[in-house]
């Protein structure tokens, strides 16, 4: 009878296990989904306790200089296996399907996108940062220990990797 | 042997729940999914900026703002002092293409309707004008503000010579002006730029009506998402 019990709860996990496997596969496709956040769910992908570098991006596509760096952004997380990017887009909810992953797709973007709905946006901006003025794009770059905001496009790659070891040598400051 | 065999299952059904969690664990990336940081991010340590509102060399409340001459889409040049008996004045940067401004268009037109005739018109400014983009020429302006039947002017701030006095940094950017030209109040229009039925705050009619109580606009520094004005510099 245990037994029985045992193989079944055996059985269950495995299921559940390969479930999640294969859930996770699929958000690496063109087909993931793109979860719409308040500012309230937004507020904990902009911390970490973890070792890594993370950039979060607001962007929309109707932004022109977003669009032209978001390139960097994606080379970046390539070649730097230490660095997440978060793409926040600020694009409408309804527009998700219809042109926000074909946008995706097209551009060849695989970074994490996430879609900021949160219409009072007096509210939250200065909580993610007091001398943001709203204009985007407007990019955080921190680990568990420094952080530092950028309104403004980056160049190419070597601009962003400069911010990032200021970021870096900031930290090295500080436990000196 | 039986007792061994429940032994090995109970193994198994432990690495099952091991990996199973850890799955779990890998796809929930980075920042803890319950972050006990609320509101400002603290421990910010130097942070690298440019272009911010900090540095930004515009406008604050109380400054006197200088009155200018702007090639109006009617083809005149416009200033403010043309418009006569003002109380104030709805300095809006806004452009063609920006999303955000067009989401105002409507809003900016019955405010205007409502207030010009109480002495509070709608001047609006476009700081990204160009000759090389033909979605925001004059031209293209002349044919938005035809299709909108815009009742205010709608400038060009060609070479930006304004945007950079005012510190306009996106669009749409209102300013309102007191009858002396004093900057009362700087930010956005509402509280809702999306959906015009969900307004629950109309901070620039809040603004107006401070100033027509003979009262300080309260709050009279907001914030919004915009489209960045394209600085040429």
């Amino acid at each position: 009878m245990k037994l029985r019990i045992l193989i079944g709860c055996l059985l269950l996990v495995l299921f559940s296990n390969a479930q999640s496997t294969a859930g996770k596969k699929k958000t690496s496709g063109s087909s993931k989904t793109i979860p719409i956040l308040n500012f309230n769910s937004l507020e904990p992908l902009l911390h970490t306790k973890s070792d890594k570098i993370y950039i979060v991006n607001f962007w929309a596509m109707w932004c022109a200089p977003c669009i032209k760096e978001l390139p960097v952004f994606q080379e970046y997380e390539k070649n730097n296996p230490n660095v997440e990017v978060v793409l926040v887009s600020l694009d409408f909810p309804e527009d998700i399907e219809t042109k926000l992953k074909p946008f995706l797709e097209k551009k060849g973007i695989t970074s994490k996108v996430v879609l900021l709905d949160d219409p009072d946006a007096n509210s939250w901006i200065d909580k993610i940062y007091p001398n943001w003025s709203g204009a985007i794009p407007f990019t955080i770059i921190f680990n568990a220990k420094n952080r530092s905001y950028h309104e403004r496009t980056f160049k190419d790659i070597q601009d962003l990797n400069n911010e990032v070891n200021n970021l870096l040598k900031n930290k090295e400051h500080e436990k000196k | 042997m039986k007792k061994s065999n429940l032994f090995l299952l109970a193994a198994l059904l432990v690495v099952g729940l091991m990996t199973s969690m850890n799955v779990i664990a890998q796809d929930r990336k980075g920042p803890p999914e319950n972050g006990e940081r609320k509101g400002p991010p603290g421990g910010g340590h130097n942070p690298e900026q440019t272009e911010t509102l900090s540095e930004m060399k515009g406008y604050k409340i109380g400054d006197k703002a200088t009155d200018f001459e702007l090639k109006n889409v009617d083809g005149t040049l416009f200033s403010l002092s043309d418009i006569k008996n003002a109380k104030g004045y709805i300095v809006v940067f806004t452009c063609n293409e920006c999303p955000f401004a067009k989401m105002y268009e409507d809003r900016l037109i019955s405010l205007h309707k409502e207030y010009a005739p109480k002495g509070y018109s709608v001047v609006a400014i476009n700081p990204n004008v160009s000759a090389t983009n033909d979605r925001e020429s004059f031209e293209a302006m002349q044919k938005r503000a035809k299709e909108k039947k815009f009742p205010f002017v709608y400038l060009a701030d060609t070479d930006q010579k304004i945007v950079p006095q005012y510190g306009a940094l996106r669009t749409p950017h209102v300013f309102l002006l007191d009858a002396q030209l004093k900057v009362q109040y700087i930010g956005t229009i509402d509280d809702n730029a999306k959906n015009a039925k969900d307004v629950k705050v109309t901070y620039i009619e809040n603004a107006i009506r401070a100033l027509e109580n003979g009262e300080k606009p309260n709050p009279n520094f907001t914030k919004s998402i915009g489209c960045p004005v394209k600085f040429s510099r």
